[in-house]
């Protein structure tokens, strides 16, 4: 392994190829399976009880008359949780979460009790009968106030509403790089608080059998196995007793990583019922209760010297995450990858603190559509480069090129100690500003301006990182964040691939069957891909971070190479020749010496079955748990061009150019589709996607008509472009794609919106781009009259 | 209260309470799975099904008041593995990942060339702004439909409800599509 698939190689069937989605056949039929779609005879339903209030205790919960309704099974309180040492369960990042409350509510929308009843009609109207006697408590909304004395404590075992502090890079060094600067450039700005907002909501079927021990658990769920460890764990069942299934999952984004009190209720009723258990979560308790994400204030500084060189940075966060620490990223690191935050350039220091702290609101920080945290690093440098160009008057391209991290400087170790892999970032640029038509667009916006037009045009070259991550500091529960393949080939050379990666729309039923198809020289169609059912798939961790084709994609590609190399040996049995003397080209191998002499890799499946040589284990199966050597580090750039209405604020994208390298595509056709659909998100989380609370920590969020997501009418047009650039430690040369447009458009659309006010004095203006907000930028920018 | 109707070409009977959602009788009373619910305040539109014909949201109506009309669902569109142009549209441009509001943006898209077959594309636009879908960014969705308009211009509308299963036992030859295995790999994952 290590060598990078030739370009040629890419064209063929297999990797490089647009294949179609085996998955879509299903789905344009409505025969897919969602959690929500489970059935069984017998089956109860359940219903949850939140908390209108953000911060209140508990006085008394009074179900009595609930179950005057006919048709209530059981209502289930913290109370009943707590007889059982359920009340809490563990989070994935190392803290602890109500399941169901049971002295104080912390946020509103927090679970406070279940009803499981026979339909779900009755499960909600008992909801309507449970009395819950609350005392109101003032609530800790604001994060900037948690660490005074006298803010109201959220959680009585976090006694300063501190959740950590943590910093990395050279404080010294660079606090002496800012001494020398010739140029400081500040910015503040607030990454606000939004939602994953999945259209599926989360969802749970529990069918447990308590004489046998034996849970079989339908999961939203984006890591199948670790919830399988946690939940068994918690519930005290033996962990090959629990089998959970992550069917067919309806889009995550992030959202379905953690664990969710709904889940382990669902599990404990039907453990006290003795029947098969169903929850869908309504859009309103996910918009209110599920992962977070974001909410990051951010304060950074960047040292330029005389030339416009880059010298230091300097970053300080503050991060809310709400009432419990769930934010359910897998590394050793408090502020997730946050080191990226050095972008695209070389910036010889760099010194990161950051300080997370609990307030009342719903558990937050959750990676939405990004590797934990590298969505607000790279909107923070991008925004701040593009600052210091207005500052220095030096063209926002032209600053970025002086600073780039180039080709030949690979493997680069950044001030904040990532090593990135592979790069051309200059390359992305030019690429980009050309197909943008930059100096056009340019001449544009002066015209405009003459005319009282206000066009502008952003630019984002970042650098993302993805494919958590290698075992030294990449941990979910203390179970290293490898991933694996499980290979069988049959006798008739068909193929069987288990996946410990999981789906959520990303289309691995193909695309790993395209791996496999690549690797062994056989039919995509020859190879089925299973995933999502931990009784029939090797431990893995799941989908998130763009993982699954860095981690998940490597084990497949190894495993492939395992099998060949055990065929090698059984196709020279067959052609009575030394191994040493035997080739192989994906399909066949064949005599060195004569090379239209062949085996087929069919015919060597079908001999590990019915004629092995001697002494050989028979059979032609294995499975690789990859840990990768290394994170990736996929790139690109992004350019906006937008236009402003000076007299009502709202603002339209005339042009996207989008281009990104993340390495060698698997399945082009997916590989644009994820990058349409993360541009959305990255324009949807720039323009709309707000969540606000008010002074007693009420949500202004909790439904798809405050809670703006992009339609077909709002969403922009985009161009793609690519460029490929092989991960020289990946066994396919892949980086992974999933999250790029997440992470590295809003910086491209927030500063092509400032760019188009910049000449009016604006410089900043917090996401999301509402018509208000942009309106009031241009307000305040005015001359004011003199008074009288 | 007892209320008649046709679904999918089938006439259909039921007691049911007058407050019984649509989308909730088509789910769990007639197990018509295809139909997907995304929100609580009829946003998201991924219970569209066609009522005579209209694109409606199945979470905005009562079941009560389906009595008498016609109803197609996405499992009506298929009969005998007979493709509607749309879901061929939908396939051939790559317009769903996830696949939870495919069947919603397929029947909203069906409900829109019925009554303008050959729409620009912010007609497209704005007709399926009713439908979120938080995967693909719209663009493949737009082909789609794009796709689809041309081909039942050469070739005329496809029939829905009844008339697509008449329509589908009357063509002579094998069926077009749906006899491979593309869903082995979730077979068998019914909870039962």
């Amino acid at each position: 392994m290590g060598a990078v698939m030739a370009p040629e190689a890419a064209r063929k069937p297999g990797i490089g190829y647009s294949l179609p989605r085996r998955e879509d056949d299903r789905f344009i039929r409505g025969q897919g399976t969602f959690v929500a779609d489970v059935t069984a005879p017998r089956m109860a339903h359940m219903a949850v009880l939140r908390s209108p209030l953000a911060r209140a205790r508990i006085r008394s919960i009074n179900a009595a008359r609930a179950f005057t309704l006919p048709g209530v099974l059981v209502v289930i309180t913290g109370e009943l949780l707590a007889r059982r040492n359920l009340a809490w369960m563990p989070t994935l990042s190392g803290d602890v979460q109500s399941v169901l409350a049971v002295d104080e509510v912390r946020f509103q929308g927090q679970e406070v009790a279940c009803v499981v009843a026979e339909d779900p009609y009755t499960a909600h109207d008992a909801l309507q009968l449970i009395e819950v006697d609350y005392e109101p408590l003032p609530a800790l909304v604001d994060p900037t106030e948690a660490l005074s004395p006298d803010a109201p404590l959220v959680r009585a075992d976090k006694p300063d509403n501190r959740c950590y502090e943590w910093e990395t890079g050279d404080l010294e060094a660079t606090d002496h790089a800012f001494q020398e600067a010739a140029h400081v450039t500040t910015l503040d700005t607030y990454y606000p608080r939004c939602h994953p907002a999945p259209l599926e909501c989360c969802a749970c079927f529990a069918d447990v059998d308590p004489d046998e021990g034996r849970a079989r658990i339908y999961l939203t769920s984006q890591a199948p196995h670790a919830h399988r460890t946690i939940l068994a764990q918690l519930m005290g069942l033996p962990e090959q007793q629990v089998q959970i299934i992550s069917p067919d999952i309806g889009g995550a984004f992030g959202n379905k990583v953690p664990l969710y009190p709904g889940y382990v209720v669902t599990v404990v009723a039907s453990f006290l019922l003795r029947r098969p258990v169903r929850w869908i979560e309504d859009r309103t308790g996910n918009l209110l209760s599920t992962g977070f994400a974001r909410d990051y204030r951010m304060h950074g500084e960047l040292a330029l010297d005389a030339g416009g060189r880059m010298i230091g940075l300097r970053v300080r966060l503050l991060s809310d995450h709400g009432a419990f620490f769930a934010d359910a990223q897998p590394s050793k690191f408090r502020a997730g990858l946050f080191h990226i935050v050095t972008g695209s350039y070389d910036i010889p220091v760099a010194h990161i603190s950051a300080t997370g702290v609990y307030t009342n609101k719903a558990p937050g920080g959750v990676a939405y559509r990004c590797s934990f945290r590298v969505t607000e690093a790279s909107y923070l440098i991008e925004r701040l480069v593009t600052t210091a160009a207005y500052e220095l008057g030096i063209d926002p391209a032209e600053l970025r090129r002086r600073n780039f991290i180039l080709p030949d400087q690979f493997p680069y170790r950044s001030a904040t100690g990532f090593s990135y892999d592979s790069g051309d970032y200059r390359a992305a640029l030019d690429l980009a500003l050309e197909k943008a038509g930059y100096e056009e667009l340019r001449k544009e916006q002066e015209e405009g301006r003459r005319k009282g037009r206000l066009v502008g045009v952003g630019m984002s070259s970042f650098t993302e990182v993805a494919g958590a991550g290698p075992s030294k500091d990449y941990d979910l529960i203390g179970i290293k964040m490898f991933d694996s393949a499980e290979l069988a080939i049959g006798p008739t050379g068909k193929a069987i691939l288990k996946l410990g990666v999981q789906s959520q729309g990303q289309g691995h039923e193909t695309t790993f069957a395209q791996i496999v198809a690549h690797e062994l020289g056989i039919s995509p169609a020859d190879v089925i891909v299973h995933h999502g059912d931990t009784d029939n798939s090797p431990y893995g961790l799941g989908t998130f971070g763009s993982r699954s084709t860095p981690t998940g994609g490597a084990a497949t590609a190894v495993v492939c190479r395992r099998l060949v190399d055990k065929a090698k040996k059984i196709a020279a049995y067959l052609m009575e020749v030394d191994d040493d003397d035997v080739a192989w080209e994906p399909g066949r191998f064949y005599l060195r010496s004569a090379e239209d002499r062949e085996v087929t890799i069919q015919e060597a499946a079908a001999a590990a079955y019915t004629n092995p040589p001697d002494g050989m284990e028979p059979g032609l199966d294995a499975v690789s748990y990859y840990d990768p050597p290394q994170l990736t580090f996929p790139f690109g750039t992004y350019v906006a061009a937008v236009e402003v209405n000076p007299e009502t604020g709202e603002w339209k994208v005339l042009k996207f150019v989008a281009v990104d390298d993340c390495g060698v595509r698997i399945n082009p056709m997916i590989v644009d589709g994820q990058i349409m659909g993360g541009l959305t998100e990255g324009y949807a989380i720039a323009a709309m996607q707000r969540i606000d609370f008010d002074a007693q920590g009420a949500s202004s969020g909790s439904n798809f008509e405050d809670y703006l997501v992009p339609t077909a009418w709002e969403t922009p047009r985009f161009e793609l472009h690519e460029m490929v650039t092989p991960c020289p430690h990946h066994p396919l040369g892949a980086k992974g794609v999933g999250e790029s447009p997440t992470v590295g458009s809003p910086a491209a659309f927030v500063n092509a919106v400032v760019d188009a006010l910049v000449h009016l004095g604006v410089r900043n203006i917090d996401m999301p781009l509402t018509s208000d907000k942009v309106w009031e930028a241009i307000e305040d920018s005015r001359p004011r009259k003199a008074a009288g | 209260m007892h209320i008649s109707l046709g679904v999918n070409g089938q006439p259909v009977e039921a007691d049911v309470e007058p407050r019984l959602l649509l989308v909730h009788y088509l789910r769990d009373l007639l197990r018509l799975t295809g139909t997907q619910i995304g929100c609580d305040t009829t946003t998201c539109g991924a219970c569209t099904v066609l009522l005579d014909g209209m694109a409606v949201k199945s979470c905005g109506l009562f079941s009560v008041q389906a009595a008498g009309r016609e109803i197609t669902t996405v499992e009506g569109l298929a009969p005998h593995g007979h493709l509607n142009p749309v879901q061929e549209g939908f396939k051939e441009c790559f317009a769903l990942q996830c696949g939870f509001c495919t069947p919603g943006m397929v029947l909203a898209s069906i409900a829109l060339l019925t009554s303008n077959p050959d729409p620009t594309e912010d007609e497209i636009r704005w007709a399926l702004s009713g439908n979120i879908c938080r995967c693909t960014g719209y663009a493949n969705i737009v082909r789609a439909v794009q796709w689809a308009a041309d081909k039942m211009r050469a070739t005329g509308p496809a029939p829905t409800g009844m008339g697509a299963i008449l329509a589908a036992n009357a063509a002579p030859g094998p069926s077009q599509g749906g006899s491979h295995g593309a869903q082995g790999a979730h077979g068998g994952r019914d909870g039962a």
